[in-house]
This record gives structure tokens, C-alpha cells and sequence, in this order.
């Protein structure tokens, strides 16, 4: 569990990027913080593994205040997934996987091979092991991005837009990749995006923010979409361009969803007409929960 | 001090030598290094050849040039052209790769784009490719006037007359005065002509002169920071 | 081919490959002398190169600096050195030191500069101490730039060691003087020919270890472009005319 306790960055140049932040982030879920430049999403982010100190106030993770901990082994033992990857260009794809371990003192051998294993759990082939970064597409390079942040087998996965800088259709993929993997892992990830429609598939819980670092809504996707606290939320998540308003329209032929500006949107299939209404949240992400047990339970080293 | 002042005269014939030696190799470098530039830039098999014989040509020290010159293209050691042909050879060594680069530079989508409004060949690089490169162009005109113009003194040693001249006959009568008046008026006339040229280049390049945009003109700002 | 002819008949002289006068001796001085001002230049330059790149601090002072010291002619520093400090080896071996620092510092500090901000950003947000980051990310691929700067200034020395034979009796420059003095051609041809084979190999030498210490991935994935060199030169050339790889060395 990671918590936030009124937490608040000035940067030196006296830029209020975070103000007065509370905010629990429970463990085995991911939690995304969703908002536009300015929001604060990458400073609260950058906060947990201490790349970024709070000015005031105080974050603890399971109870420990990060504060008292050294910055480099609290690294060492968080996740890290960023924008175009941030791989070491001059090492191998096997190499930058296994960076973390071996810097935890693990023998090259042995971290080497545990790299191979990952990148069969990020759905890249072995083959890719020998090359380097730049001989990768973009979407390689970010599971190979995801591998690296998973190598030190943490509890916490830390992902600061990651698929931004990929195409739509490599950036789907990356996003089913990611839900098959938390609900393998069952990870405590934080992420964070401008996408609000990657925030609501990705999202257990997702945080929508203004500018400053504010929270306009906590909520489940479900509970965001159904009940936007504000014009600025609703605004955000697009409830008022229609887009995720739908209704059903019988067309002779059958029921047919349909937006608010007459396009048609799906069918309905095999629901019965009570759950028609359920159809105002078509983003709600399937079950997540995971086998929570299996992937992370206590600090550092269990088994994969 | 009172040297300075009491042989002005001395500095002004010594600058005006230093001129007549710096001042045409400049601009033969510039205009012999834009056909090369160009082979360097257009053809791939070119490149190499020519960017290493300008990297090796560079590499070689000015004094023994200075004297083996005159032996193969029949110069007399003493004489002006030979100083001007070795400066020219420098210059071009440096030149030709800015000019390279500066071509390679420009944005391939403005290329295209003016070959698809119908430019021609030859005009497509005078009209489009040579003024687009001009502040990368300039940036590396500018290296080579303050390196041609500390390289002149060298000249001294082997008797050819320019400010250096100042630094031989200082260290020789033990003056110091004037070996410090030589170095401050080469450096002078470094500012003066790098001065000239950025000017010349506001003339030319009138596009260039608000706050200057885009990645060409980034290099050549951050050349004008590293020049004096 | 009277220049062919006074060369070789200077250099197949086997008397001149003897003695404290003879070219071995030369050559050695020589070489010996670039090594140590390198060695000594590099000593102060590498490490503020390195601050300056790792912080970004002092930027713009030794931007400032290196461009000036291009404007010196090094004959005057020389000279005046010596007026200083009198005739012999101190002299130059300290102007040299002085004129070899800018470029190194250079290479040094825009070898770290070129470092994608976020590859570092990247390392140490998974965990790697400032030194860690130091040693195995910006050194390696500041490395080629480094050298870079190393094969400028050792260029330079050479060159100014040369020069450098005006005040002081050491060096393959003293073939030189001697020779336009007593106008001997054979020995001012030969002794040009040396520093100029000299010179070419060093480059040579530095041309092999710059390409040698690229590391692999930075070269290996570049989009290689064969109709024509533009996407290379964008990516490539573009940095090369900054001041801090023009290798302007003022010979």
C-alpha cells in the first residue's frame, strides 16, 4: 500500500506542481493518474520512488515513511517503466534487463537468465536478446522496457506513460499485454497517462487530476463515468460530447447502441434489459482482481 | 605601453600584411570548398574520399607545410602565395565538411517540396539548398577566418611578414611589449573580420535576423557563442 | 624532382639516424613531450569536463573560453612564455599544456552534454548510485567525443611542439630551423616530412580508437539511407560543426 499524507511540491522555480495531496493507493490494483500537462500526474509519480522530494508532507510505503530510506535502494526495489523506454543504448536488450539485478549484487549468469525468462513474459521472443535498443521497433523496445522494470520482481510498478509514444495499434496491444500481465502478477501499478480512455481499461482506480496537482474525482471507472462530480470532469472524460452517452435505438432489424450524435456504437448481445443501462459505461474494464496471492505478498523477494 | 604607441606605424604595415595573407585565403577557401562540399554531400562513394583526404590534410602542422610547399608547387618560401595557397588549404579542410554538413542539413521534406513545385535541378540547389545552408555555411566561415588569421602568424618563422612578425622580433630584442601588442592585434582582427562576416551575413540572409529558428540556425548560434 | 630527391637522400643518410641529434632521439623528444602536456592537460581539463557536462554548470564559461582561446595565435603565446620564463623546454610546455586543455575540455563536456537526458533520468530512476551513473552510462557513451577532443589537441601539440623548436633545442622541429638556417633542403624537407608522417598517423591512430570505443549499440540500429546521405548527416553531422568536435586546432 502506498500512501500519500498532504503532500505538496513547490519546484524551485516556485511552480506548484502538487498541493496538499492525500491519497491511498491499495496494493494488487493499479491505481492511474490521469490529467493534462500541468497536473502534476509525473511529480506525484516521481515522488514514490524519490526522484522527486516532497516539499512538505510525507509518502509511506507499507507504513514506512520513504523518506527515512535511502533513495538508490528504494529504486533498486520499485519498478520503473517511462516514455520511450529509457534503455541503455549501448547494451544489449538482455543486459538492460538484467541491469537491477546485477546491481543488487546478482551473478551475471544467473540475472542474465532470469532477464530470458522475462522476456517471455512480456511476449518478446528470445531472439531479440543479442540486440541493442535502437536496432528495436518501438513497441519491442517498451516490453523490453516493461521486463527491466519487472527484473528486480517488485512490488510496485511505477509506469509514466509508457505507451505514449507509440502507435494506436501497437499501443492496444502494449495495454491487453499489461491487463494480462497484472492479472497474472497482481503488481501494485501506478500509471500514469493523458489518455483518459487507456486510464478507464488500465484503471482499478483511476485519479483524475487539475491543474496543481488537485484530485477532481477518485474513483472506478464505473463510478466516474456514471457520476462526473463536476463540468470539469465530465468535460474530461468526454460525458458531454455525447461519446460515451448511449442509448439503445430498435432498428426493426433488432436493439442497436447508439451515441448521442446518431452513431451507431454496437449491439447488444445476449443482455438482458435490465443491464441495458449498464451500457452507459461501456469502458468498465472486465474483472482485474487477479490471483492477488500468487505475485506479491511481502517486501522484495518472492517467488515469481 | 610606450612601444605600442610609438610604433603604430609598425603595427598598421604588419596588420595590412596580415590582411593581404588572411583575407583571400578566406574567401578562395570558401568558394574552392563548395564544389567539393557538394560531392561530399550528394554522392555517398565521394563522401569518404573526400572527407578523409580534408580530415588528413588537416591533420598536417602548418610549419612543415609551410616549407614543403613551395617545393611542389614552385612557390619561393618567402612568398606571400605560398602563405595564401597553405591558408586556402586549411581552410577548404574545414570548409568542405561544413558545407557537407550544412547541405545534408537542410530539411528533405523542403527539398522535395521545392522539386515538386517544379525547381530544377541546378536551381533547386541555388535557390533552395545554398541559402537554406547559409547560416551552418556561415558559422563554418566564421571558424575559418579566426583560425586563418591565428594561423598567418605561423608565417613569421620562415620570414613571411604579419603580425607574427612582431612576435619573432620581440622574442629576438626581448620586447614584450610588442609580443603582446602582435597577439592583441591578431585577435583584434579576428573580431573584426568574424564581425565582418556576421554582418555580411544579416545582408545576405535577411530571413535569419529575428531570434534566430530551427535546428540550422541553433548550430550557428551556438558557433557565434563559442567565437569571440 | 628536387624536392623527392633532397628528402630522401637526407633521410637515407644513415649518420642521421644517430646520436642526440639523430632522428630517433628527435622522434622520442617528440613524442614524449605530446604525451606529458596530453597527460598533464588532461589531468585538469577531463575532470571540470565532466562536472560542467554532469551539472551543466559553467556551460557557458568554458564555451567562452575554448572560443577565445581559438582567436590566440599560439606563436605569441609561445614567444611570450619564453620571454617569461626564458629559453628552453618550460616555456613551451606550458603554453602547450594551456593551448591543449580548451579542446579536451570540450570533448569532455559535450560528450556528456550529447547524452540523451532521459537515458540518464532513466538509470537513475531503476536504481543507480551518481557514481554508478557516472561510470557505466555517461562515460561510455560520452567516450567517442572525449576522444574526439584527445585527437584535436593532440594534433595541436604535436603541431605547436614543432613550433615550438623556434625556443627551444628539442623535437623533430629543430630539422626545421636548422635546415632554413643554414638552407640546408634536404633537412628542413626531411624534418617536415617526419612531423607530417607523424602527425597523419597519430590521426590515424586516433581515426582507429575513436571508431573502436563507440559502443556497439549506439552505431549498430542507425538508419542507413543508400540513395542519398541526408537522414545520416541530420542525425550524425548536424552536432559536428559545434564548437565542441570542429577540432579547430590552431597548429
Amino acid at each position: 500500500m502506498i500512501e500519500f499524507r498532504s503532500v505538496t511540491k513547490r519546484f524551485p522555480d516556485g511552480t506548484l506542481a502538487v498541493d496538499d495531496f492525500s491519497l491511498v493507493l491499495p496494493s494488487h490494483k493499479t491505481t492511474v493518474f490521469v490529467g493534462t500537462s500541468g497536473s502534476g500526474k509525473t511529480t506525484l509519480l516521481r515522488m514514490i520512488n524519490r526522484m522527486v522530494d516532497p516539499t512538505s508532507g510525507c509518502i509511506e510505503i507499507d507504513g514506512a515513511d520513504i523518506s527515512t530510506l535511502d533513495p538508490v535502494k528504494l529504486r533498486r526495489g520499485i519498478g520503473y517503466v517511462m516514455q520511450n523506454s529509457g534503455l541503455l543504448p549501448h547494451r544489449k536488450v538482455v543486459d538492460n534487463v538484467a541491469t537491477v539485478p546485477m546491481l543488487r549484487g546478482m551473478p551475471k549468469k544467473k540475472a542474465r537468465d532470469e532477464a530470458l525468462a522475462l522476456l517471455d513474459t512480456v511476449g518478446l521472443d528470445r531472439s531479440l536478446a543479442g540486440r541493442y535498443p535502437s536496432q528495436l521497433s518501438g513497441g519491442q523496445q517498451q516490453r523490453v522496457g516493461v521486463a527491466r522494470g519487472l527484473a528486480v520482481n517488485p512490488n510496485i510498478l511505477l509506469m509514466d506513460e509508457p505507451f505514449g509514444a507509440v502507435d494506436p495499434i501497437v499501443r492496444a496491444e502494449l495495454q491487453q499485454e499489461l491487463l494480462r500481465l497484472q492479472r497474472e502478477l497482481g503488481k501494485t501499478v501506478v500509471f500514469v497517462t493523458h489518455d483518459i480512455d487507456e486510464a478507464f481499461l488500465l484503471g482499478d482506480q483511476v485519479v483524475i487530476l487539475r491543474t496543481g496537482g488537485k484530485i477532481a474525482q477518485i474513483g472506478s471507472p464505473a463510478e466516474i463515468l456514471a457520476n462526473p462530480v463536476d463540468e470539469f470532469v465530465s468535460t474530461f472524460v468526454g460525458a458531454d460530447r455525447g461519446k460515451r452517452s448511449l442509448h439503445v435505438e430498435n432498428h426493426g432489424d433488432g436493439d442497436v447502441v447508439v451515441d448521442e450524435t446518431g452513431r451507431l456504437a454496437g449491439v447488444l448481445v445476449g443482455a438482458p434489459p435490465s443491464l441495458a443501462a449498464a451500457a452507459t459505461a461501456p469502458f468498465e474494464p472486465e474483472s482485474k482482481a487477479g490471483p492477488q496471492g500468487s505475485g506479491a505478498s511481502a517486501q522484495g523477494g518472492d517467488p515469481r | 605601453m610606450t612601444w605600442i604607441w610609438s610604433n603604430l606605424d609598425l603595427i598598421w604595415d604588419r596588420t595590412f600584411d596580415h590582411l593581404v595573407l588572411s583575407v583571400p585565403s578566406i574567401v578562395l577557401s570558401f568558394i574552392v570548398a563548395l564544389p567539393f562540399g557538394w560531392l561530399a554531400h550528394r554522392y555517398r562513394a565521394s563522401r569518404a574520399v573526400i572527407l578523409t583526404s580534408v580530415g588528413l590534410l588537416y591533420a598536417i602542422p602548418s610549419l612543415p607545410l609551410f616549407i614543403v610547399l613551395p617545393f611542389i608547387v614552385g612557390t619561393s618560401i618567402r612568398s606571400p602565395l605560398n602563405l595564401i595557397i597553405a591558408l586556402t588549404l586549411y581552410g577548404v579542410a574545414l570548409m568542405v565538411r561544413v558545407v557537407a554538413d550544412g547541405l545534408g542539413a537542410v530539411d528533405r521534406d523542403v527539398r522535395q517540396s521545392a522539386t515538386a513545385v517544379g525547381f530544377s535541378g541546378w536551381t533547386v540547389f541555388w535557390q533552395v539548398e545554398l541559402p537554406l545552408a547559409g547560416p551552418v555555411l556561415l558559422a563554418g566561415l566564421r571558424v575559418v577566418a579566426v583560425s586563418t588569421v591565428s594561423l598567418a602568424t605561423v608565417g613569421a618563422v620562415i620570414g613571411a611578414q604579419s603580425l607574427g612578425s612582431l612576435f619573432t622580433d620581440g622574442i629576438q630584442r626581448g620586447i614584450q611589449a610588442e609580443i603582446i601588442a602582435g597577439i592583441i592585434a591578431t585577435v583584434l582582427l579576428a573580431l573584426a573580420l568574424d564581425g565582418a562576416l556576421v554582418l555580411l551575413g544579416r545582408l545576405l540572409m535577411p530571413w535569419t535576423r529575428p531570434s534566430a529558428i530551427g535546428t540550422v540556425s541553433r548550430t550557428s548560434a551556438a558557433l557565434a557563442e563559442a567565437t569571440p | 624532382m628536387i624536392f623527392l630527391s633532397e628528402t630522401l637522400a637526407w633521410l637515407g643518410d644513415p649518420a642521421h639516424w644517430v646520436g642526440a641529434s639523430g632522428i630517433p632521439t628527435r622522434l622520442a623528444q617528440h613524442l614524449l613531450f605530446t604525451l606529458v602536456t596530453l597527460v598533464v592537460a588532461g589531468a585538469i581539463a577531463v575532470p571540470i569536463g565532466f562536472v560542467i557536462g554532469h551539472t551543466g554548470r559553467g556551460r557557458s564559461v568554458a564555451v567562452a573560453t575554448a572560443g577565445a582561446f581559438r582567436a590566440i595565435p599560439t606563436l605569441g603565446l609561445l614567444t611570450l612564455v619564453a620571454l617569461w620564463v626564458g629559453i628552453g623546454l618550460n616555456a613551451p610546455f606550458v603554453a602547450l599544456t594551456v593551448l591543449a586543455i580548451p579542446p579536451i575540455l570540450a570533448g569532455a563536456y559535450t560528450g556528456f552534454e550529447a547524452i540523451d537526458r532521459k537515458i540518464i533520468d532513466a538509470a537513475r530512476a531503476v536504481g543507480m548510485s551518481e557514481l554508478q551513473i557516472l561510470l557505466k552510462v555517461e562515460l561510455p557513451l560520452g567516450l567517442p567525443l572525449l576522444i574526439g577532443g584527445l585527437r584535436s589537441a593532440t594534433l595541436q601539440v604535436v603541431a605547436t611542439a614543432t613550433l615550438a623548436a623556434y625556443i627551444a633545442d628539442f623535437g623533430l622541429g629543430r630539422y626545421l630551423f636548422e635546415g632554413l638556417r643554414i638552407r640546408d633542403y634536404g633537412e628542413m624537407l626531411g624534418g617536415s616530412v617526419l612531423v607530417i608522417v607523424l602527425a597523419i598517423v597519430l590521426e590515424g591512430v586516433f581515426a582507429l580508437v575513436q571508431k573502436l570505443v563507440v559502443p556497439r549499440g549506439v552505431t549498430a540500429g542507425r538508419p542507413t539511407d543508400i540513395r542519398d546521405g541526408s537522414s545520416r548527416s541530420r542525425a550524425v553531422m548536424e552536432p559536428a560543426i559545434e564548437e565542441g568536435n570542429i577540432n579547430v586546432h590552431s597548429k
